[in-house]
């Protein structure tokens, strides 16, 4: 390796030759986010953001997984935004999972939020460093030279260098002390819209999904995994199985019993995928059940939903008195809510390819989390983790599915087992059947009105399965950060409250699916309000804006603490782009929802008919405030695909389990929103130079209620449970 | 052994004659732009096209495509291709996964209705789910395609 600069003296970026002829600039996070320093430049490691070609080609590494969210594109255009570059030279290379860099794991909705300033920093140095290069060789000042798409420009004479051709004098550059970030007005990239990088790979099908990896003499394995969760296999006959044209061997699998570890069970390896899935047709398997073979979760909800009648467990901050409150009210309203639980069911099923051989593993696959799988797949195996290669794929969608990577412990161990490189399928039954499930919840709220219909009381008491079950045992009561999702911190201006938690032991395995509990949460206060303000004989929207009341910053442990003025400023847009208040034809009817989550701000109004008792969508308004875009028409997708993922929630969405099996299976009786039930979708983005926040998860919470709400201004009628599909209206 | 044409070009396989197309062109033959999402003809995603009628390749056997044309989102045809730059216009995907069978059946469409409604759009695609909601941008770049079609 040559050209090695001072690796010492200036702290997070690293610079040097390829011996292809290229520069490279690269940094690496800590685990505490920090940037810190590289010391050790002697070896080629790939912990790297920027490369520069002689050929001008810029090949910027993204070490955040892509799975629909846009970040391939937004991310990288950033660093390309602060260098200078023109777009037509860039690549983007899909980072490999690894400590080095920083935290990859893509989900909290947290990319930008958290990231975005080290890739600036990472296209500004480089900048830096070729305007130095290039001042150096004109013997100008470096404040005589701009850089603009792709050249150093001298501004004294006009004179031109291309980036590739300022490789080699950059390598003698030394890594400026500090660098200046562009003035917002300067933005080529940033705030403005790219589509995406990988567009012709998807209109093309050669974008590489996990599902889509193969190497040379791999195997298909499908896995029959027992129907109730942690079962294990009693025993098993395989011989109608290996009768099967392609089925090559049969393997039993151990449970491993960590967060993410395999269920276990019986595995079908074969030639190919369809091979593997007639041999698991033709298993005989009989299970042990285990401790969750009884789990009904209709009763379930019940009995969670009975423990709301009593006084829970109590959870900070209280303010006031609410029995004060009550006892004195004009009105008290009483609601209870209940959701079931959900599965992601990404297009793309869970799936890995594993190839464990001499020592070492190399992994691809789909993957929200790639350094868990890393850390998981080295203890599994004994290894050290530098034998361990995570590569990420495209991911046909996530949900917070692919964070969780039982999937990959199920490939390395086949892997092991029979000394080939296997591609473990899980078929959509799997998937539906075996997930790890957002919870079932269930939500009393009471409040008091006085005589002016104000809200002087608010008792809000919730009862779902905790994802810490799934992490720690004997976990009964919701975490403080899932009631932190938007319950006891509520935007309300209301004097007296109190928030309680009751106990919610896990059936299943619990875990984080898009927008997570601020869904439930959402549903319940979005609801009740509405019923509040129907109580108080009120605009809902006027009494929603005045209980928020007035403008403030909230006072909390928040990077972002909630701004009620920007909050009322969406709902406030969302109305009049709804034209709100005005006629509406028979059979129809507005509603209105928001909610603050990802440190984002959202509201969404609904138009719907009801007619024969059959709703339809007529037009959804969504406003979004997250601070600065990165990537304009990206924020817009996502708000639209935000919608479409809430109306599946409303219409249609829910996971039922009996004698611990789960009883959906597929698409057929897991529904999906579908094209014929999305109505318009009028998105709206706020301008602002706040700090970027959340945008993959804050657009989902509102659109239930919004629906909800909608009807009960439709037809009277209020749902206080989904999907609507069970009340017979889709 | 068996021959099936896919995007012009014969491909002789060994394959049980029960196994479903998606499995032969994504396993056997290797062109993995054809995607699983169900495996019973919920989703659309497996959509190909078979004498220019979209299909459900993980529902159909391969002896049922033997001696006829079958194209997959690696092939081109007139109606494709000008989807393709629609897409691309109106920058429609998220994660991309269904794409292939939703442009699959965008071609199948237009091959059939060179002018569709609003109306004709969603009764065409309302086979194919996409989780991460694109439809507003597929109903768009549908409309989008016959504007540039018809240019």
């Amino acid at each position: 390796m040559e050209g090695m600069q001072n690796m010492s003296r200036r702290n997070f970026v690293k610079v040097f030759g390829l011996a292809s002829g290229g520069l490279i600039i690269g940094c690496q996070f800590s685990s505490e986010k920090k940037i810190v320093r590289i010391d050790d430049g002697t070896t080629f490691t790939p912990n790297l953001f920027v490369q520069l070609k002689k050929d001008g080609k810029l090949i910027l590494v993204c070490s955040r997984s892509e799975m629909g969210q846009g970040i391939r594109t937004s991310l990288i255009s950033a660093i390309a935004d602060e260098m200078e570059a023109d777009w037509n030279y860039v690549s983007v290379e899909q980072a490999t999972g690894d400590k080095k860099f920083g935290n990859q794991n893509t989900d909290g909705s947290r990319s930008v939020r958290t990231i975005l300033d080290p890739m600036r920093k990472m296209g500004a140095t480089a900048k830096a460093m070729l305007i130095s290069a290039a001042a150096k060789k004109w013997q100008v000042s470096e404040s005589d030279c701009t850089a603009e798409m792709h050249y150093v420009i001298n501004k004294n004479n006009n004179k031109k260098l291309f980036f590739g051709d300022l490789v080699e004098d950059t390598m003698q550059i030394e890594i400026p002390k500090d660098v200046t970030l562009k003035d917002k007005k300067d933005f080529k990239y940033i705030g403005k819209t790219l589509k995406s990088i990988d567009i012709k790979d998807f209109t093309h099908g050669s974008a590489i999904y996990g599902l889509d990896a193969r190497l040379p003499n791999m195997k298909f394995a499908t896995i029959a995994r027992c129907p109730s969760a942690f079962g294990t296999v009693k025993s098993f006959d395989k011989t109608n199985t290996l009768k099967v044209a392609g089925v090559e061997s049969v393997v039993e699998l151990e449970q491993v019993k960590k967060p993410f570890g395999m269920f276990g069970g019986v595995a079908v390896i074969a030639t190919n995928t369809w091979a593997a899935i007639q041999g698991r047709n033709n298993l005989d398997i009989t299970w042990n059940n285990g401790k969750n073979g009884k789990y009904d979760s209709k009763k379930y909800k019940q009995k969670i939903t009975n423990r709301l009648h009593n006084k829970a467990k109590v959870v900070p901050p209280t303010t006031g008195n609410v029995n004060t409150a009550f006892s004195k009210a004009s009105q008290i309203v009483e609601a209870t809510y209940q959701l079931p639980h959900l599965a992601h069911a990404p297009m793309e099923t869970p799936n890995a390819l594993a190839w464990v051989h001499d020592g070492k593993c190399e992994v691809w696959a789909p993957l929200q989390d790639p350094q868990t799988a890393r850390a998981d797949t080295a203890a599994y195996l004994g290894i050290d983790l530098k034998n361990v290669t995570i590569n990420v794929t495209f991911l046909g969608g996530g949900f917070g599915r692919k964070s969780k990577p039982d999937f990959v412990n199920e490939a390395v161990a086949l892997s092991k087992k029979i000394n080939a490189p296997v591609q473990v399928v899980w078929t959509r039954e799997d998937d539906v059947q075996n997930s790890y499930y957002h919870a079932t919840s269930a939500q009393y709220l009471k409040a008091s009105l006085d005589k002016n219909g104000t809200v002087t009381g608010w008792l809000h008491r919730t009862a779902f399965p905790s994802i810490n079950s799934t992490f720690m045992p004997k976990v009964d009561y919701a975490a403080g950060w899932e009631i932190g999702q938007g319950m006891n911190n509520n935007p309300f201006e209301i004097e007296n409250t109190r928030f309680e938690n009751a106990k919610a032991e896990a059936y299943v395995r619990i875990g984080w699916l898009r927008s997570v509990c601020a869904i439930f949460h959402s549903f319940g206060i979005n609801s009740f309000i509405d019923e509040l303000a129907d109580k108080a004989q009120k605009d809902p929207l006027q009494f929603k804006l005045d209980l928020i009341g007035k403008d403030k910053i909230r006072e909390e442990n928040s990077p972002h603490p909630l701004n009620t003025k920007r909050l009322k400023n969406v709902i406030n847009i969302a109305a009049k782009k709804a034209n709100w208040g005005r006629n509406l034809p028979e059979g129809h009817g507005l509603g209105i929802a928001f909610y603050y989550s990802f440190y984002s701000y959202v509201a969404t109004v609904v138009e719907v008919s009801v007619i024969n008792n059959k709703v339809k969508l007529h037009t959804i308004w969504t406003v979004l405030d997250c601070g600065m875009i990165l990537n304009k028409d990206n924020v817009l997708n996502q708000m639209q695909g935000a919608a479409v993922f809430g109306t599946s929630i409303a219409l249609h969405g829910k996971i039922t389990a009996k004698d611990g099996a789960i009883e959906q299976s597929n698409f057929h009786d897991y529904k999906m929103a579908r094209m014929n039930d999305i109505p318009p979708i009028d998105v709206t983005l706020v301008e602002s130079d706040e700090a970027p926040t959340g945008v993959g998860e804050p657009g989902v919470p509102p659109v239930a209620p919004a629906i909800t709400n909608a009807i009960f201004n439709a037809t009277g009628k209020r749902y206080r449970s989904l999907p609507l599909s069970d009340h017979g209206l889709v | 052994m068996k021959t099936l044409t896919i995007n012009g070009k014969n491909h002789n396989i060994e394959a049980q004659g029960d196994m479903p197309l998606l499995w032969a062109i994504r396993d056997i033959i290797g062109l993995t732009g054809t995607k699983y999402g169900c495996g019973i003809s919920q989703c659309g995603a497996c959509s190909i096209l078979i004498d220019g009628e979209v299909v459900r390749s993980c529902s159909l056997p391969v002896s049922y495509g033997i001696g006829k044309q079958i194209t997959t989102i690696e092939g081109k045809t007139d109606n494709l291709e000008i989807l393709r730059k629609a897409w691309e216009e109106i920058n429609v995907p998220q994660c991309g996964y269904c794409q292939s069978g939703q442009l699959m059946a965008a071609t199948s469409l237009l091959n059939n209705n060179p002018n569709p409604t609003d109306q004709d759009i969603d009764k065409a695609m309302s086979g194919n789910i996409c989780r991460c909601g694109t439809y507003p941008r597929i109903r768009k770049a549908i409309h989008t395609a016959v504007k540039l079609k018809n240019k």
